[in-house]
């Protein structure tokens, strides 16, 4: 501590981009913890624990194989299994939509530890993030055994590729655009009650705009559809997800879309964090 | 031990009265819609008088400036609503103020109202970890003071138990403890030692007086209990809607506090605003006149008022005076009232001379609430007027009195009837 100089101030002028990320990274022993709490917290009381991560998924994907794949047909995925077409994009979109959904809350379900004691608020969102990544880790593990399982079957053909190497960076982006938007939800909620509901709503919405229950194909036919899909920055993601360990006949490589994708996810990341700068001063007094 | 490490300056906290929290966009947008149109806001309550169309603001706090010292242990006074309160959830960061800045030299651990940032789900232990965690301590840092804290918060045996089930009075320990012996150069407290013990009080702040004597740690220190911020605090300031009155001498504070934040003054005339009763059609008091322009009455004295009286009733009117003493804390002294109804004509303004026997009534300071009231059947009185704690008046006697000691009320009481006589036999 330096002698007679102030270090820490707090006043009444606001600079939201003023952020101090190195306070975050002191407080890293806190974020483990709030990733451990959490992850006990949610499944405390429970008889199957974190065997939910993988049942719900699971079923998931069962159930939309039979009615998106087999009674509709919307899976154009040639020789690539049907099955693991579909777990491969659920997985990735209940990764994001379990980010936007548990950041969303951040502000109104922590209001009781936040009114008491300060800590840099950011925290609590990234630990919700962080803590989403581990049940994804457990559905990526059960992915990769079937993965194993059908390269072994001769009637179909998995076209595993380099591409694979990309899946650490769309998971990064994927976390970092469901934790922008994530935190822009949760600081308007604490003015705005109305967006709660909205949110549920309108994350399986977003999933119905996103190749996650059909295959692009379906959009080939109109060309407004496919740049309505293109502009969706979920799309390219979940497409190279399925390219890289399905191959060219589940998804698609689109470097321009993608693009697209990263420059949308860092200015909802930028806008998300300043919002929430500003939100957290004062939230105790509206929230 | 001059060193500053809290410094707040020109201080202001504002809220939207109304406006806080629980709107929906719907109510926001029908609410600027109608402040355009100039309507009533469609959705305030109906009857609801006190809230502007537009949303009235509330001053929390105004222009406050503070700075205390490393080491220093400094009370924080104030009736509800003073901005107690606002003030350490400032200086905590629950909350940003509306104008001004706070500096700050050091990590803050806090206790505002009970329990400092517990999760009902985590053991007593866990929590532990959890607050040094939300103070920046790395878990090393934390092994060492464990022990301690455990020991501290007696919750032992239940420290591995999810704090859902502890008692509340465990729940003050426990968080004591965490707050008492983390890392951290300034400690808050806010009113948080009434759920604990006695004992655990007493406990308390001694921990609180050494911490800060031993280490060198600023405490502040919220309370309604003024013998506790006897025994801790070296300063006080006393906060009175929102505004610093005092910041001093705890003994001073504390009877600025005590005195309701008002100063007596000799002639008192009245106004609507001092009358506890709505003045009706019936006398009331006017103007009271202490006939005392220092405020001091030398000990064994009785006490002279003046009272000026009008019945504002038309007709002819009795009633009796009645005139309760108190001691600055609020204890009643005693009271007492005159023998013989007063009649006055209606519309009538006279000026009576009272006299209060105090002799006996040992040094210190006093307030006196003024009645006028009649008795009616069945020797039921109805007030006519009240004022409350209205005036007041210092005893003081000779220093010889009580061989130089000073009196202490709550061990010998607010009357002495002279001194023994003993002679041997």
């Amino acid at each position: 501590m330096e002698q007679g100089k102030f270090y820490k101030k707090i006043s009444a002028d606001t600079n939201n981009l003023n952020f101090n990320f190195s306070e975050i990274w002191k407080h890293r022993d806190l974020i483990l913890l709030l990733v451990k709490r959490e992850f006990v917290s949610k499944y405390k009381q429970t008889v199957l624990g974190p065997a939910w991560a993988i049942i719900q998924p699971l079923l998931t994907t069962v159930v939309f194989t039979f009615i998106f794949g087999n009674v509709a047909g919307l899976a154009e995925c040639g020789a690539v299994p049907t099955f693991l077409f579909y777990m491969c994009g659920n997985i990735a979109w209940q990764f994001f939509s379990g980010c936007l959904t548990a950041t969303s809350s951040t502000f109104i379900a922590n209001s009781g530890i936040m009114g008491k004691v300060y800590f840099p608020r950011l925290c609590m969102p990234v630990s919700t993030t962080l803590s989403q990544l581990i049940s994804f880790a457990i559905q990526s593990a059960m992915f990769l055994v079937f993965l194993v399982i059908y390269l072994f079957i001769p009637e179909y053909s998995i076209g595993i590729n380099l591409c694979v190497l990309m899946a650490p960076v769309l998971i990064l982006q994927m976390a970092m655009l469901g934790l922008g938007c994530g935190i822009i939800i949760s600081s308007a909620t604490t003015k705005y009650r109305d967006l709660q509901f909205l949110v549920g709503f309108g994350v399986s919405l977003w999933m119905y705009a996103t190749p996650v229950a059909y295959s692009m194909d379906l959009f080939k036919s109109s060309a407004v559809l496919h740049i309505i899909a293109r502009a969706n920055p979920m799309t390219p993601i979940i497409e190279m997800m399925r390219y890289g360990f399905l191959g060219g006949q589940a998804g698609s490589l689109d470097w321009l879309s993608y693009g697209w994708s990263w420059i949308f996810t860092l200015v909802v990341l930028a806008w998300g964090i300043s919002l929430f700068n500003k939100v957290e001063r004062t939230f105790m007094d509206t929230v | 031990m001059s060193e500053e490490i809290l410094k707040i300056e020109r201080v202001s906290k504002k809220y939207k009265l109304g406006m806080i929290g629980g709107t929906t966009l719907r109510d926001e947008l029908q609410r600027k819609r109608a402040a355009r149109k100039g309507l009533e806001d469609p959705t305030k309550q109906i009857g609801d008088k006190s809230i502007g169309r537009t949303g009235e603001e509330f001053l929390a706090l105004e222009d406050i400036n503070i700075t205390v010292n490393k080491g220093e242990r400094v009370g924080i006074i104030g009736h509800n609503g003073a901005g107690k309160s606002t003030l350490l959830k400032l200086i905590c960061r629950i909350t940003a103020p509306t104008e001004g800045s706070i500096e700050m030299n050091g990590r803050i651990a806090s206790m505002l109202e009970v329990g400092t940032g517990f999760h009902p789900e985590l053991s007593g232990r866990e929590n532990i970890y959890m607050n040094g965690a939300i103070l920046g301590m790395t878990k090393a840092e934390i092994d060492k003071k464990i022990e301690d804290i455990i020991d501290f918060s007696e919750c032992r045996q239940f420290i591995d138990t999810p704090v859902k089930r502890y008692s509340s009075g465990m729940y003050v320990k426990l968080a004591f403890s965490v707050a008492a012996h983390l890392d951290s150069e300034i400690m808050i407290m806010d009113e948080v030692l009434a759920v604990g013990d006695m004992a655990f009080q007493k406990k308390c702040i001694e921990k609180m007086s050494k911490v800060s004597k031993d280490e060198g740690r600023t405490v502040l220190y919220v309370s309604h209990n003024m013998n506790t911020i006897r025994q801790l605090c070296e300063r006080v300031i006393v906060l009175s809607h929102g505004h610093i009155i005092y910041n001093g001498d705890v003994e001073t504070g504390i009877n600025i506090y005590l005195g309701r934040d008002r100063d007596y003054v000799n002639k008192i005339a009245v106004t609507d605003e001092m009358r506890e009763l709505e003045a009706g059609k019936n006398p009331t008091i006017e103007s009271i006149d202490l006939n005392n322009e220092e405020g001091i009455s030398p000990y064994g004295d009785k006490l002279r008022f003046s009272l000026e009286i009008k019945n504002r009733s038309a007709e002819s009117f009795p009633f009796l005076v009645r005139i309760i003493m108190k001691t600055l804390s609020g204890t009643i002294v005693t009271m007492s009232c005159n023998e013989d109804t007063i009649l006055m004509a209606g519309g009538e303004i006279r000026t009576f001379d009272v006299e209060m026997d105090t002799s006996n009534v040992v040094p210190g300071q006093y307030t006196f609430t003024f009645v006028l009231y009649e008795v009616g059947e069945m020797n039921a009185d109805r007030n006519l007027e009240v004022l409350r704690d209205i005036a007041g008046i210092t005893v003081k006697a000779s220093p010889e009195f009580n061989h130089g000691m000073s009196w202490n009320s709550s061990w010998w009481g607010s009357f002495t009837n002279g001194a023994l006589k003993i002679t041997e036999v």
